[in-house]
Parts: structure tokens; C-alpha cells; sequence
């Protein structure tokens, strides 16, 4: 009935879950499954991709192994949401690159920064590579600022395009094609996500190595996220401050996109390390662990881009300028390329599904909802 | 953690057999008061917690609402609701004793660092007199050890208590099995918290004869009474009907143990129930749903092999909760008298017999309504529809045990109470073990964790005060 394993074991779920619903404190995914009396295939990406995989259900369940209805939420929705990621992208011929997605990224990024530097070292004469630069400008020596702009700019472009055309099949899918977003709705997700709401097992913590509930993962992804958004606001000051007054990288350190940078490229490097090692420590009994790669290779790609700029920062006035600069815009490049094949679509995705939950709070949903059960 | 075998061998203030709400309760308190505490408890970690695992909520008495509970609900209004289930089979003084301490468990549970959620409308508007746990009953549970392991309170688990050491009425030692040995563990006090008998089938035949082998237990299979027994055997004073357990009327399909709240039916209001014989046997429309699911599975076990089906049709499928198990599916009463292997003549005479009966009426599952038959025996008094629009759907019934009433005697001290009428010195009851003193008979949701809470709690302070001395 279901087109995979991993759907129709999340189908059983659900239904023993809808039979119970002690867990409808807990986050949105079971106040939405209650919703429903039966779930299709994007019922069940919706719900999958509406669960943070904060554990708190699995360490609450009556039901979860070794009782025989061996109900795992967690690890089940995590396959169907690492599953759905698939069938939303664009073009679908690029479908397969979900399939062993740590060996993709990690070679678009490494192919990226070979080409950076064997286009620096193509183009720019080596005596300009291997020496310090200083003052305005000290970067375009090496690559010209509109190259950089027309390459950059091109390549998230792209991205940009697919990540909208892939949202537009998730929406579709989870049944809301037809409808829009609405403006209460998506202000609710945007808080809702900004927050991390339900990484909070309804508000105790979630759960990672075991049943002692812990705030370090939610902490972690807001220095992850928070960091990327600082790192992105860096770069549109910055150009910015390119055309709008002329002013030329590189910016002093008190100057708004070395600040914003900074901080960001921080929370690139600490956030994505202490989400490794809470990825490293979790209880894998509620780990979908055959998508590790994907995981790994989306953290390693954060890290590298902070490390790498944070470095590109101290070490700028130095003969090393030319190479971490290539390094650096290497990894961004090769970011830019697979955000929309990579863990990258996650974010997109449960925002989406928290647009749709908060839509569907707010107007109902079209079943009748049922009783309660005492006990 | 100290290996077991090690725990065993000190001596300590106090022994609390049992792991559940209870037990916690008690193992909390006398932690707090600073005795040495040891919990042993006959279930696997995961199992741990007995009948506990499976609640949801608890009912306390509360002079005003607060952020969960809705509205206020007076200590006499709790206590007229008990007099109403028991119908008067409850100690007034110790009834009244729970319901003054209720009050207090809110702030109590809180300050353990039990969450609750926010109330949820409903048609059952519990909002108002119990307290939901986030996450039911386990995720209360855990919490409740997470800070028994903060007071320094013991645990050791898959061990049953299999003897127990009393001289004239006060406790010396208890034996333990753990690993395939026998261990003799001395403590000053001792705190039975271990539940009622609901998983012990041959006890349960004892009550209700062979038929008992039909039953499916809701709870876990580690819910054997041994303590129970343990007691009465050695002097206890018993107090509760030894033949009666709260049984309601559950998915057949459930597992035989642990199925817990989610193999519960609630499609029998809308439909006929039929046995074996394909014979209704009860009013299925006598009162709300809610009111009703208890007396079902009474009237379930008394059926022929102890099996009933729920039918409806079409048009009532989706007016309950979303069952566990897929309803069983047929285009004509023929197909499904032949999936529940029912005689297809006699179902089909049921349901015209039935459908013929039938008067017109504005069908409302919100109220009592006038949808009833005339000239049935027994008639279905309300909501009686006919059954006439395929598909059918039937749903297995047999009886799930809950609880049983059977316990010790125990003063508000929760001190157990000898044969002769001396309370023990050094032997304290809660929860389950002693429900039967304040609810004799009946049931009220919620009102099992009040008992078990404010017992725990007595039994925890007193055995702790008592170790000290």
C-alpha cells in the first residue's frame, strides 16, 4: 500500500500513536497526526518533516522496544523525512545525489576548492598567490570583485531556483498544493522556528544519550543557524557597502560585516561541532544511522566555511591571504551548489511544515475531531 | 552505581518494594527526610513503574484553576463523586484524608519536576478535576526517578520480593531474588508499594474461574500481587473484594499484557454488540460512552468463550477515536459473519430484528437522544441507528483488567494494620496495595494516582521518621 518500508512502518505507527495520544504535549506532530484519521504518503512527509527528532516521545512511550508494538517515532520519522527529501528535488534527475549524499558533497567541495585554487593559481601571477596584500581592494588583486560577484551570484541563483521548485513539490505533496501561505501563519513558523519550539520536548529538554532531558542541541543549532544568518547578513553588507558606496574589502574589524562575520563564523564553528558531538552520543537505538553521511557532510561543510573564514580573517594580512581566500571560496561555492541537495533542504522543508501546521490550527482541518481519553 | 548484590548486603533505613507512582512517592519523601533508602522493583527498567506506565492523570482537589486545571473543584465535590463510584464502599475518614491531601499534590508533583500539559477540550472536561501529564504516565514516571536518583535513592530492578521476615507485626528483613540468587535484605522500615494482582491469571481464576484465561491484562505481566500475597500470608489485614477487578471492554487483537490506554473501543455506543452466538446481550446505548466502558467488560467476560463483537456501518466509523487495530471490513452482513466466523443466519436475524426495532429519532451523540428501539429485549435506549449502509465494520471485544480491589488495611498513617486490628510499627502501604481502602468499589479517572500519592508520600515521611527513632 505504502510505496516504502519506511512509510508504511511510520502508517502503523500513527495509527497506534492516534489510539493513544498521550504524547499530544510533547510538539506539533501529534496534535497534527490527531488531525487525521488515516495517513497517505504526504501525511506522512508532512509529519515527518514537522518532528525536530527531539527523542522526548521515544523516553515517554509505553509502547516503545522492546514492547512488542515497538513504537519509535524518532528513528521511523527520520527515515521517512530523510526519504522524502528525494522526491521533492530539482531537477529529479539530481534525485540520486540524496542516495549517498556524504560522498557527494564531499566531492562537489572538494572539486570546488581545487578549482578555486587552481583557477587562482591560473590566473593570478604566483608572486601576487604567495604575497601579504594590504588596504582596500587587497582581495579583487586576486580574483576581480565582479568575477567573484557574477560566479557567486550565478551559483546562488541556482540554488535559489531549485530550493523554490523543491518547495513547491513538498507542497504539493503534503496536500497543500493549492493553497498559499498565509501571512499569520508563516509569522507563527518563523517564531516557532526561530526558536527551535519543538526541540524542547514540550518543554523539559530533549532527549539525546538517554533519558536525562538536555537543552545542548537546541543551543548548538541556534549557534548553527544564528551563525549562518550573520555570516549571509556579513555578505550582503558587505556588497552593500560595495555599491552603494564604494567602499572595498577588506573591512576594518569594528566594520559591520567583519563584526557580523566574526560572530557568525563562531557559531559555524562551535555550533556544528557540538552538534556532532551530540550526534555522536545519542542513542542510536532512535537514530535513522544509514543517513549519517548526510548529516556529517552538511556539519563538515558549515564548519569548514566558518573555520576557513575565521582564518581567512586573522591571517589576511599574511602571504596565506591568497590560498585560505581560494580555500574559502571553495567551500562557499561548493555550499552554494548543494544546498539544494543536501541536509540544507531540512530547514526549508519543517518550515514549510510548520507554515502548514500553524495554517491548519488556525482554520481546523476538515475531520471531526474525536474525544480525548482519560486513562 | 554500586553493583546489586553489594546494595543488598547493607542495611537499610527503608525497603520500598514496588516502582510505580507510589512507590516513587514514598522512596522521595523518606529520601528527603534523609534515611537511606533501597527501591526493589520485580520489572525490567523499561516495565518499571507497573500500572503507573500506562496512566495518564490525576485527580486532585483544588480551590481555584490554574494554568492546567480549568476551574476549581472542591474537596466535597471529589469526595460526593467518590461516595457516587464506590457507592458508599470507601473509609470515610480515609477518603477524606486523600482528598484533603490532593490539594497539595499539584505544587508536590511540580516541584519533583512532573510536567503537565495545558487541558485540551474534550467531551470528558476532565479539564477541570484532573491534572494531564506531559507525555503520560512514563514520562511522569521518569521524572519521578530522575529525582529519586538525585536524592541518593536506590534502585535495583527485575527484583521480585519472594519472602518477608515479620515478627509480631514488625519487619526485619525481606528476601530479594536478583541473578538467579536469593538475597536477605535487613531494613528498618519496610514500604510496600507493589501493586495489585491484575497479571496473576491463576489468581484471577481463583475469583472468576476458568474464564479468567480469556482475559487480556492491560498492564504489564509483572502486576503479580507476590507482595500482596506476601502480606496477607504473614498477618495483614485485608480489606477489598477479592473477587473484584476493574474490567473494561478492549480491542481482542491486544496483546495479552501491557496493551495499556490505546486497544480501548469506544464504536459501542453507535452500533449493536453481539456474542458468539450472534445474540446482543446489553442496552449499548444506556448512557455515554464514558460512563458505560467499565460495566463492558463485566458483561464480556459473562459471554459464551468471553468474546463480543462491535458492528456498525458506514455512517458511524469515523464518529469515534481512531482505533489501534483496522476494523474488520465486509460489503454485506454475510461476508462479515464469515470474517468473524459468526453464524451468517443468526447475525442477519439479529441486525433485521434489530433494524426493525428501530424508531425514528434525531440522532445526536452529543446528548441522550431519542434514538431508540421499541419492542427489543434488551432495547437500545439511545442512539439506535439502524445498522443498513455497507460497508460493515465489526470490531473483536474481550475484557481488559485494569486493577484489582483486593489490598491490605492501612490507618492514615498508611501504617499497615494487623489481623487483632495493631497497627504495624514498621510497615507502611501505598498505591494499589491499598487502593481498596478508599475506593472499595467503582472507578474514578485519576483517582488510583491520588491514592498512590498521597500514601507514597505519607508512607515515605512516616517509614523515613520511623528509621530514624
Amino acid at each position: 500500500m505504502h510505496a516504502t518500508e519506511d512509510l508504511a512502518e511510520a502508517d502503523r505507527l500513527m495509527r497506534i500513536c492516534n489510539a493513544c495520544r498521550y504524547c499530544e504535549g510533547l510538539c506539533a506532530v501529534f496534535p497534527a497526526m490527531e488531525k487525521r484519521r488515516s495517513f497517505a504518503q504526504g501525511d506522512l512527509n508532512y509529519l515527518a518533516n514537522l518532528c525536530h527528532q527531539c527523542g522526548a516521545c521515544y523516553f515517554d512511550c509505553q509502547y516503545a522496544p522492546p514492547h512488542e508494538f515497538a513504537v519509535n517515532v524518532p528513528k521511523t520519522l527520520s527515515k521517512v523525512r530523510s526519504g522524502s527529501y528525494g522526491l521533492y528535488a530539482w531537477p529529479r534527475a539530481l534525485a540520486p545525489l540524496f542516495e549517498r549524499n556524504g560522498l557527494a558533497i564531499a566531492l562537489v567541495a572538494a572539486f570546488s576548492v581545487a578549482a578555486f585554487i587552481f583557477g587562482f593559481a591560473a590566473w593570478t601571477d604566483a608572486g601576487v598567490l604567495f604575497s601579504a596584500h594590504h588596504g582596500e581592494g587587497a582581495f579583487y588583486r586576486i580574483m576581480p570583485h565582479a568575477a567573484m560577484a557574477w560566479l557567486f551570484g550565478a551559483a546562488f541563483l541556482y540554488a535559489v531556483v531549485a530550493l523554490v521548485m523543491g518547495f513547491r513539490a513538498f507542497w504539493a505533496d503534503i496536500g497543500a498544493g493549492g493553497t498559499r501561505p498565509q501571512g499569520l501563519s508563516v509569522w507563527q513558523a518563523i517564531r516557532d522556528a526561530g526558536r527551535l519550539r519543538y526541540l524542547d520536548g514540550g518543554g523539559v529538554g530533549c532527549m539525546n544519550e538517554d533519558e536525562q532531558p538536555t537543552d545542548m542541541r537546541r543551543h548548538y543549532h541556534h549557534a548553527t543557524f544564528y551563525g549562518f544568518l550573520a555570516c549571509f547578513a556579513s555578505t550582503l553588507t558587505a556588497t552593500f557597502f560595495h555599491y552603494a558606496f564604494g567602499w572595498e574589502a577588506p573591512y576594518s574589524w569594528y566594520s559591520l560585516p567583519v563584526v557580523l562575520g566574526t560572530l557568525g563564523g563562531i557559531g559555524l564553528v562551535v555550533g556544528p561541532l557540538g552538534l556532532m558531538r551530540a550526534k555522536k552520543t545519542r542513542d542510536k537505538t532512535m537514530t535513522d544511522t544509514s543517513r549519517f553521511g548526510m548529516d556529517v557532510a552538511f556539519l563538515a561543510m558549515l564548519f569548514a566555511i566558518g573555520a576557513t573564514g575565521l582564518l581567512l580573517l586573522f591571517l589576511r594580512a599574511t602571504p596565506l591571504m591568497g590560498t585560505l581566500l581560494a580555500v574559502h571560496l571553495g567551500f562557499v561555492f561548493g555550499f552554494f551548489l548543494t544546498m539544494p541537495y543536501g541536509k540544507f533542504v531540512h530547514g526549508l522543508y519543517r518550515f514549510g511544515a510548520l507554515v502548514r501546521y500553524a495554517m491548519e490550527e488556525r482554520q481546523g482541518y476538515p475531520v471531526p475531531a474525536p474525544k480525548r481519553r482519560a486513562a | 552505581m554500586p553493583e546489586p548484590s553489594e546494595l543488598f548486603s547493607r542495611s537499610w533505613d527503608v525497603l520500598v518494594a514496588g516502582g510505580g507512582n507510589a512507590a516513587l512517592c514514598a522512596a522521595i519523601e523518606a529520601a528527603w527526610s534523609g534515611a537511606s533508602v533501597l527501591v526493589v522493583e520485580a520489572a525490567p527498567k523499561f516495565y518499571r513503574g507497573g500500572n503507573t506506565r500506562h496512566t495518564r492523570n490525576l485527580r486532585c482537589a483544588h480551590d481555584e484553576a490554574n494554568e492546567v486545571l480549568t476551574g476549581p473543584y472542591p474537596e466535597e465535590e471529589l469526595w460526593e463523586d467518590l461516595l457516587r463510584v464506590t457507592g458508599g464502599e470507601t473509609d470515610e475518614e480515609l477518603a477524606r484524608f486523600t482528598i484533603a491531601r490532593s490539594k497539595e499534590l499539584w505544587d508536590y508533583m511540580n516541584a519533583q519536576g512532573v510536567r503537565f500539559q495545558p487541558s485540551i477540550g474534550g467531551t470528558l472536561s476532565l479539564g477541570r478535576t484532573n491534572a494531564f501529564f506531559l507525555g503520560g504516565g512514563r514520562a511522569m514516571l521518569n521524572a519521578l526517578y530522575r529525582r529519586a536518583g538525585r536524592l541518593g535513592v536506590k534502585v535495583v530492578y527485575d527484583a521480585p520480593l519472594t519472602g518477608l521476615e515479620i515478627e509480631d507485626g514488625v519487619f526485619r528483613s525481606a528476601t530479594v531474588a536478583h541473578g538467579g540468587r536469593d538475597y536477605r535484605v535487613k531494613a528498618k522500615a519496610f514500604v510496600g508499594a507493589a501493586g495489585g494482582f491484575e497479571a496473576n491469571i491463576e489468581w484471577l481464576k481463583e475469583a472468576w474461574g476458568p474464564e479468567a484465561e480469556n482475559f487480556l491484562i492491560r498492564g504489564t505481566a509483572y502486576n503479580r500481587g507476590a507482595v500482596l500475597r506476601l502480606l496477607l500470608d504473614a498477618g495483614v489485614k485485608s480489606i477489598g473484594d477479592p473477587r473484584q477487578c476493574h474490567a473494561v471492554a478492549i480491542d481482542a487483537r491486544a496483546p495479552k499484557f501491557d496493551g495499556g490506554i490505546s486497544t480501548r473501543l469506544d464504536c459501542v455506543v453507535f452500533g449493536i454488540v453481539v456474542n458468539r452466538d450472534g445474540e446482543r446481550f446489553y442496552d449499548e446505548g444506556e448512557d455515554f460512552w464514558p460512563k458505560r466502558y467499565a460495566i463492558w467488560g463485566r458483561l464480556v467476560a459473562a459471554q459464551p468463550d468471553q468474546i463480543a463483537y462491535a458492528i456498525i456501518d458506514s455512517r458511524s466509523i469515523d464518529r469515534f477515536m481512531p482505533s489501534i487495530f483496522p476494523p474488520i471490513e465486509a460489503g454485506s452482513l454475510e461476508e462479515l459473519a464469515a470474517k468473524l466466523q459468526l453464524d451468517a443466519a443468526r447475525l442477519r436475524a439479529t441486525i433485521e430484528t434489530f433494524n426493525g426495532a428501530v424508531k425514528p429519532g434525531s440522532f445526536d451523540p452529543a446528548a441522550l437522544d431519542d434514538c431508540r428501539t421499541e419492542g427489543l429485549s434488551p432495547e437500545k435506549t439511545h442512539w439506535a441507528r439502524t445498522i443498513s449502509e455497507p460497508p460493515y465494520y465489526a470490531y473483536p471485544l474481550r475484557p481488559g483488567i485494569t486493577f484489582t480491589y483486593l489490598g491490605v488495611r492501612v490507618d492514615r498513617n498508611a501504617r499497615m494494620i494487623m489481623e487483632g486490628s495493631a497497627p504495624s510499627p514498621n510497615m507502611f502501604a501505598a498505591g494499589e496495595i491499598m487502593a481498596g481502602n478508599v475506593l472499595g468499589k467503582g472507578y474514578l479517572a485519576g483517582i488510583g494516582m491520588t491514592i498512590g500519592a498521597v500514601f507514597g508520600r505519607v508512607a515515605g515521611r512516616e517509614a523515613g521518621q520511623h528509621a530514624r527513632n
